[in-house]
């Protein structure tokens, strides 16, 4: 890592050595302990803990839970990064700040009160109770706290793209003949598709690894009910560091290949738009 | 009318999942009236929690300023192989679940981790300590300042800078009356949302705290505590401090993106 250009700026050396020097020391050197930790333990051994059946069926939980929750924020993000970009109402920007609530509001905070909501004696709950529709204590209630946490992801990644997207193209369109579902589908959805996928890659990102918004819906039964990040937490808690550590490993792949999906759709992104 | 039925399932959709438990927060707090939410805040473990979130706030979000800045500074005024790798590597602690940014800290200062033994012997307490509860929040909260800064100083460039050192300006100088004054609206926007996300930590530090009444707990873990001890009202309580720092932390970031938009890049634009 040399300097190509020189720049008449001071502080190269130092700003450099210092960054380099923080980041491995909050991050990647206690980051390196977990593969570390699991390449000590042998391959036998690892698929042994790292995929065990009560861990299989918490990556099942987890990772299906954040499809569906991805999923519903992919289509329900979208309505209301149109609605934001497209239409002007009262409290608009009020409707735009309650976006972001998810990042702002601590997540065991999130956590409680969407368990006041979906019990079966709650806010919400309580009418679904009749019905026969169980929400908090099942993988619904896991489904709905990914919801929650995930929306911003969508929104705030289509927005800008919707903002961009001329309505000339959509009046061509229309004074082509074409009907209103053609336009969203052949030019609307083409348009906004890569940052769609991105604010989905982000959202499903962040529901895997998700913690505190979902432990206190989720019921917490091992084969059920139970996430992977908990099952993390109840081995530390029986000072079994192998275990932990071996499911730790699978969610950082999973974790660094999402990252890697979501910066090839951010150069695919830019292709596009050079095009 | 499309736009009316639109905005209508729109706003449906947001009530009832993300406004309506923000809403049930403070409902629930105040199920059993005032007295009940005052002494629940007042009683001496919950001071505790308070104060300790304040301490963890205190330590790692300076810290990571300093950093942000010193990393905006170092990607964005020059150019050297490796720049985007760099970056990535910054981002990343907003892709590892917060369960495992405790466990790596386990893992390193833990009694059966790298450091354990040589910790014990030397009598230093990080693990189930207030140390392992900063350091997890340091690293949860690691991109946000710099991840600001970039976008921004790069929008910025250096022409500024190398302006005021071509005139005779120190680096420092440079730095606090040239750059400083530059970035100080999306400065304060990232140490908003830093400040929000290691004053709410729940997962990282759940894991790295051991759960200490009056000593490691801090207010996330001391609502978790209270809800599981089946003291709605309290959790709610103290939970609702929590939403109020959000609901604060919104309204700046509002205020911020309206008034000083321009001079924002704005996190996840």
């Amino acid at each position: 890592m040399t300097r190509l250009k020189r720049s008449v700026l001071p502080g190269f050396g130092l700003t450099f050595g210092l960054t380099l020097a923080y980041l491995s020391i909050v991050v990647l050197i206690p980051l390196s302990t977990v593969f570390l930790k699991s390449a000590g333990m042998g391959p036998a051994d690892f698929a042994r803990v790292a995929f065990s059946e009560r861990a299989v069926a918490a990556y099942r939980l987890s990772f299906g839970a954040a499809l569906a929750a991805a999923a519903v924020n992919a289509v329900f993000g979208m309505l209301v990064a149109w609605v934001l970009v497209r239409y002007r109402f009262v409290g608009r920007r009020f409707v735009s700040a309650i976006v972001d609530l998810p990042f702002a509001l601590p997540t065991a905070v999130a956590g409680i009160a969407l368990t006041a909501l979906w019990a079966t004696d709650g806010w919400i709950g309580q009418y679904l109770a009749p019905l026969g529709i169980k929400v908090a204590y099942t993988s619904l209630g896991v489904t709905i706290a990914l919801v929650f946490v995930g929306l911003p992801f969508v929104v705030r990644s289509v927005e800008p793209v919707l903002e961009d997207v001329g309505r000339d193209l959509e009046e061509a369109a229309a004074s082509l003949g074409a009907g209103r579902f053609t336009i969203f589908r052949r030019v609307i959805l083409p348009a906004i598709g890569p940052a769609l996928l991105t604010g989905f890659a982000l959202a499903f990102a962040r529901g895997v690894g998700e913690y505190g918004s979902v432990i206190f819906i989720a019921g917490n039964l091992p084969y059920k009910t139970e996430i992977a990040p908990l099952l993390i937490v109840t081995q530390l808690e029986q000072y079994d560091y192998a275990g932990a550590t071996a499911i730790a490993t699978v969610m950082l792949l999973l974790a660094f290949a999402m990252l890697l999906a979501v910066n090839l759709l951010q150069v695919w992104r830019r292709r596009r738009m050079e095009r | 009318m499309t736009r009316a039925a639109l905005i209508a399932a729109a706003l449906a959709f947001l009530g009832l999942f993300v406004l309506m438990p923000f809403v049930a927060v403070f409902v629930e707090a105040f199920r059993q009236g005032v007295p009940t939410f005052l002494s629940a805040l007042a009683e001496p473990d919950a001071m505790a929690a308070m104060r300790l979130t304040l301490l963890v706030a205190a330590i790692s979000v300076p810290a990571n300023i300093v950093f942000g800045i010193v990393a905006a500074w170092c990607i964005t005024k020059f150019e050297f192989r490796g720049k985007g790798l760099l970056i990535t590597l910054i981002d990343l602690p907003f892709s590892v679940s917060p369960v495992v940014a405790g466990l790596i800290y386990v893992l390193l200062f833990g009694i059966n981790g790298w450091f354990g033994p040589w910790l014990q012997a030397n009598g230093v307490e990080i693990i189930f300590a207030v140390p392992g509860i900063v350091l997890a929040t340091i690293f949860v909260t690691f991109p946000f300042v710099a991840r600001e800064l970039i976008p921004l100083m790069a929008e910025q460039g250096r022409d500024d800078e190398e302006a005021a050192i071509s005139l005779g300006a120190t680096g420092w100088q440079t730095f606090w009356h040239v750059t400083l004054p530059n970035i100080r609206w999306g400065l304060l926007y990232g140490v908003l949302l830093c400040n929000a996300r290691a004053m709410g930590e729940f997962g990282a530090v759940s894991v790295v705290s051991g759960h200490i009444r009056g000593l490691t707990n801090t207010m996330p873990l001391h609502v978790e505590i209270l809800y599981t001890e089946y003291n709605f009202v309290g959790a709610f309580a103290v939970a609702s401090l929590l939403a109020v720092l959000a609901l604060v932390t919104l309204v700046v970031k509002t205020l911020l993106e309206w008034r000083y938009g321009d001079q924002i890049q704005g996190i996840g634009h």
